[in-house]
């Protein structure tokens, strides 16, 4: 699927949430569940401090795709890094570097990456589409 | 005692002096925690700037005409309220600035400049905000002297026999704060200033938190130098007071140059204007004075007795509620506070707890406050913090509560 599929999709997914409780609830799951990053990748290289939480990113390449893996100390932190990776990971270089991440206000959560925030999430998406830029160029 | 034994205090009527207490938050009333931070603004602050801007704006000390003088009088009246709320034997010696941080960077560049050198030190505190460190810093890294810091315990108390041990001849000056926006320590500034005295060393103390829960009273203290901010004692943001006794501010170079601070201007020299202007140079925050001279008007009429009984009740509910919730951790338990609750709950990030109670119209702070070495300290990432003033009740103590349980069961 495309980026922008995978944008739809969620924002689909969420339209059945009838209220911000369901909607954490979910993201919280998330952010509990997944296994987002090797322990080995969570050291102060791929450290990305915010003020409120933090966040560890590490950007591989799979043949001519990045593959993110992240994690947070904050578990909704970690929940909305899980839908940004979903949405930009084994994506072409080029397409990350240009995506346009709309589904993030279309569901609500656009605060969180709000530069006053200071959670990480935003200086994580901008580290992300810079990966995607070198990678691009790269190859 | 029931607050409502304080004589006149009436927190429901209080509120209604609050026009953003009546507003909400993502769809709920609001239950405001964080005035740690910056406190809400009584009506009658709010109107006193309006009015003047309407009414009675001129530049200060500079027309010959009316409206300007009508400025300058409501400017300087601001300040003799400002003196008089401090108790400070003059007025001169209550500089304008724009906020505690404002004030201690004045003391700590022009101190710095004239005081420090090689080899002095300057000894502040584990628990100081980022703005009783930094400008020290950056002073000390300026003259080549060093930075002392007085430990603090488990209980997030001052080790004082730390403090009477770094206190040698090498300290130029002692920079501290009154009450700990953190933990909400009160500290002993009083036994610290009488021990700094009697090896000459002046203090400053830093009176951000101290200020919007106690009457300071700058002689009782013998205190050199004291800063606050306006904002945090129902003032306006962009106006605070650092209060020096005169003889420190004499010794002291002018910290900026420009208007204001002259006496007369050559290009070959300047001499520099009189106590209080040298340290105002340009053209001061005219209507942030005026709004703050409201604020100290207003806060006395509300009376200290009353707000510190009142704050002290809701404090230790709010303790007494907390306390049911499974695995939670107060950081900072002196036995002399202010109405500040930081705290932890085990395997829960400040952060997502403090997401979840913005979801439920409670407003606390979360992360480090500030105060990054005193998280180090602790070793934690950071707290949540709910910060209580004289104008919040029960209801939001309980709303607090409740949403913290709630947020616990989602996030655990
Ligand atoms: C203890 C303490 N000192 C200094 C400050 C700085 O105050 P301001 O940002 O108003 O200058 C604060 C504000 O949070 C504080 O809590």
């Amino acid at each position: 699927m495309t980026i922008n599929e995978i944008q739809d999709e969620i924002i689909d997914e969420f339209s059945l949430f009838s209220d911000w409780m369901e909607k954490y609830e979910y993201i919280i799951d998330l952010g509990k569940h997944l296994p987002l990053i090797d322990e080995q990748y969570k050291d102060e290289e791929h450290l990305i401090k915010g003020c409120q939480s933090q966040v560890w990113l590490h950007a591989g390449l799979n043949g001519d795709k990045v593959a993110f893996t992240a994690d947070s100390d904050a578990v909704i932190t970690k929940g909305i890094i899980a839908l940004l990776v979903r949405v930009l990971s084994n994506q072409p270089a080029e397409e990350v570097a240009r995506a346009d991440l709309y589904f993030i206000d279309r569901i609500g959560l656009k605060e969180h990456l709000s530069p006053t925030r200071s959670n990480g999430l935003l200086s994580m998406v901008k580290q992300m589409k810079l990966y995607g830029v070198a990678l691009h160029a790269k190859n | 005692m029931p607050v409502t034994a304080q004589k006149g205090f009436d927190v429901e009527k209080l509120r209604s002096d609050f026009p953003l207490l009546q507003t909400s938050m993502n769809g709920k009333p609001i239950a405001f925690l964080d005035s740690a931070a910056s406190s809400q603004k009584p009506a009658r602050v709010i109107e006193a700037m309006d009015t003047y801007y309407r009414e009675k704006h001129a530049n200060v000390h500079r027309g010959v005409y009316q409206l300007s003088q009508e400025a300058t009088t409501a400017y300087e009246n601001a300040r003799e309220l400002v003196r008089d709320f401090i108790n400070a034997p003059s007025a001169r010696e209550v500089i304008f600035v724009r906020g505690c941080t404002e004030g201690i960077n004045l003391v700590a560049s022009s101190f710095g400049r004239r005081f420090l050198d090689e080899g002095s030190e300057v000894l502040i505190s584990a628990m100081e905000h980022h703005s009783n460190i930094v400008p020290w810093q950056m002073a000390c890294e300026d003259r080549g002297a060093k930075l002392k810091v007085i430990p603090v315990n488990d209980a997030g108390e001052l080790q004082m026999d730390e403090f009477e041990r770094l206190l040698t001849d090498k300290v130029k000056i002692v920079a501290l704060t009154h009450v700990s926006n953190t933990l909400g320590t009160i500290n002993p500034v009083r036994e610290i200033i009488e021990k700094a005295h009697a090896k000459n060393i002046p203090v400053l103390i830093d009176g951000a938190q101290a200020v919007p829960h106690m009457q300071v009273d700058v002689q009782e203290l013998d205190v050199d130098f004291y800063a606050f901010s306006g904002h945090k004692v129902y003032g306006p943001t962009g106006i605070g007071v650092l209060y020096g006794k005169e003889e420190w501010l004499n010794a002291l170079p002018p910290y900026q140059g420009g208007g204001e601070m002259i006496e007369t201007v050559t290009f070959e020299k300047t001499t520099y204007n009189e106590l209080p202007h040298k340290f105002e140079a340009g053209t001061p925050d005219i209507a942030g004075a005026i709004g703050l001279g409201a604020a100290i008007e207003y806060v006395r009429s509300v009376g200290y007795e009353g707000i510190h009984a009142h704050e002290m009740e809701l404090l230790h509910y709010a303790a007494r509620q907390l306390q049911e919730v499974e695995g939670i951790r107060f950081i900072g338990t002196a036995r002399e506070k202010a109405s500040v609750i930081s705290f932890l709950v085990e395997g829960i990030h400040p952060y997502d707890l403090g997401t979840i109670l913005d979801k439920l119209g409670v407003a606390v702070r979360t992360g480090h406050h500030c105060t990054q070495p005193l998280m180090e300290r602790y070793c934690i990432p950071g707290t949540v913090r709910a910060s209580l003033a004289f104008y919040n009740n029960k209801t939001d103590i309980d709303r607090l509560v409740e949403g913290v349980k709630r947020a616990v069961a989602m996030l655990r």
